[in-house]
């Protein structure tokens, strides 16, 4: 008969593995916004980078005194065309997604970054424009932010990229951030535009927002289905 | 102008979009997939030097938000926003929101009948100091079910939001509590394989707990490093 308390002796406890572990260090694994992230991240202007109203939040989904959000204080406007850009956010099947929040990141109206590691001189910072902001999604899945048209930034190679906004897409059931662009159909540079170069002619349209009614523009968003949202692996 | 520095993709802790598991990825993970594009300044650059402007100022103390304390186990959750070379993220806003003590969010879509805490919100917000380091006061939050199966309990957890410096760092995840046998058996933190599951599960720190007055948690955030590193001349300035 085996002597089952053989190789006991031998075991030791099995190291126990947390985020201190200099083992395990690397980049810490994407989650869920989940749907209950509206008290703590979408704030009142937050989708109104022109800075007059307070677009953005949900403050519905939860009662005043827990308002701990900023409220934006614009300093003044921001120069260049003055745009909307909306649209509703579907799932695989088409059903509207009630609870997504997109942000948006863009380039000033000149094509300038507010940011450290944009250190060009040749185009100037708006002081009235940071080209960040936050959207939750209406009920009905949709989305709507007040920004302006942002201005061409350099590609890779001495390019030149067509104007563009870069999208970013959260809900519950969206474990990875989903990283997409908005271009604007019949704007400059598009069919020399290095990142829309990446993308199968056929699926382009996805993300191209059109204008059926003077400086509003919009984009739907398709997690999945026939038309799905070209997303991005950064 | 020199070529922006790109910064690494995902590594092998990422989730899977499509974790069959957890119901709500079934119609909400992509199908395709993703196309990998180069970095350029829009991928490289972030808001930066305007947090309060932004987000409004710094909420590091969740138990200090109304007139009364709320209930539950007060806790410190400190550490360091670093990128993965080790290197301190320094000025970079996280945001954390969470349940309260009994497991309920102050939200009118969780309908989970355990009590709402009148002095407990459970938002915050604070900027990493010069060596990428944070630190909240919070109540620990509850564990609390949900519909995703029969039985269905998510672990304790703090949902964390980091923009870092740019818009490939963005993150959104949610920080674990140590010997939480819930962890094991969610389908969220299970959406990430083992080994790299047990780095979003924080460590207990007698160091960083307040004596006669909290306990403390120890969580480091990483965020995707450079490609390489940028050139610099020594005694240049």
């Amino acid at each position: 008969m085996t002597d089952v308390t053989a190789t006991l002796e031998g075991r030791n406890a099995a190291p126990r593995q947390d985020n201190q572990d200099p083992d395990l260090f690397g980049q810490t694994p994407s989650q869920t916004v989940g749907p209950f992230f509206h008290y703590g991240l979408p704030w009142k202007g937050g989708a109104d980078l022109v800075g007059k109203s307070d677009l953005g939040a949900r403050p519905e989904l939860f009662g005043e005194a827990h308002y701990v959000l900023n409220l934006s204080a614009p300093t003044g406007t921001p120069r260049g065309e003055a745009i909307e850009l909306v649209g509703t956010v579907r799932d695989a099947e088409g059903a509207p997604v009630a609870d997504a929040m997109i942000e948006i990141w863009q380039a000033n109206a000149e094509g300038r970054y507010r940011s450290e590691d944009d250190a060009r001189d040749d185009a100037a910072i708006d002081p009235h424009f940071v080209g960040f902001g936050r959207s939750s999604t209406s009920d009905e899945g949709a989305y709507r932010f007040r920004t302006i048209m942002p201005g061409r930034v350099p590609g890779p190679d001495g390019t030149l990229q067509a104007p563009h906004i870069a999208v970013s897409v959260f809900a519950r059931g969206v474990l990875n951030r989903l990283a997409t662009r908005v271009y604007f159909a019949g704007s400059e540079g598009l069919d020399t535009d290095a990142v829309l170069a990446q993308v199968p002619e056929e699926r382009r349209g996805t993300l191209l927002a059109r204008s059926e009614k003077e400086g509003v523009w919009t984009l739907d968003i398709a997690l999945g289905g026939p038309d799905e949202t070209v997303f991005f692996d950064l | 102008m020199s070529a922006p520095v790109s910064y690494r993709r995902g590594d092998a802790g990422m989730p899977r979009d499509l974790v069959p598991e957890y119901r709500s990825t079934v119609l909400r993970a992509p199908q395709q997939p993703r196309i990998e594009i180069p970095h350029t300044l829009t991928e490289t650059t972030g808001p930066s030097g305007c947090w309060d402007r932004l987000m409004g100022k710094a909420a590091a103390d969740l138990t200090a938000q109304h007139r009364g304390e709320p209930i539950g186990q007060r806790i410190v959750v400190s550490g360091r926003v670093l990128d993965e070379d080790g290197r301190p993220v320094p000025d970079t806003v996280m945001e954390i929101w969470q349940a309260n003590a009994a497991g309920r969010y102050i939200h009118a879509k969780d309908s989970w009948d355990a009590p709402l805490d009148p002095n407990f919100t459970g938002a915050g917000r604070i900027v990493t100091d010069a060596d990428g380091r944070y630190r909240f006061t919070t109540i620990r939050p509850g564990a609390y079910p949900w519909g995703n199966h029969k039985n269905a309990w998510r672990p304790a957890h703090i949902h964390l939001s980091l923009l870092g410096p740019a818009f490939a760092t963005r993150l959104v995840t949610q920080m674990y509590f140590p010997d939480d046998p819930l962890i094991e058996i969610d389908p969220i933190a299970n959406a990430i394989p083992m080994p790299y599951r047990q780095r979003m599960v924080s460590r207990f720190d007698i160091a960083t707990t307040q004596p006669n007055r909290a306990l403390g948690y120890l969580f480091d955030v990483v965020l995707k490093g450079r490609e390489q590193t940028p050139f610099e001349e020594d005694g240049h300035d």
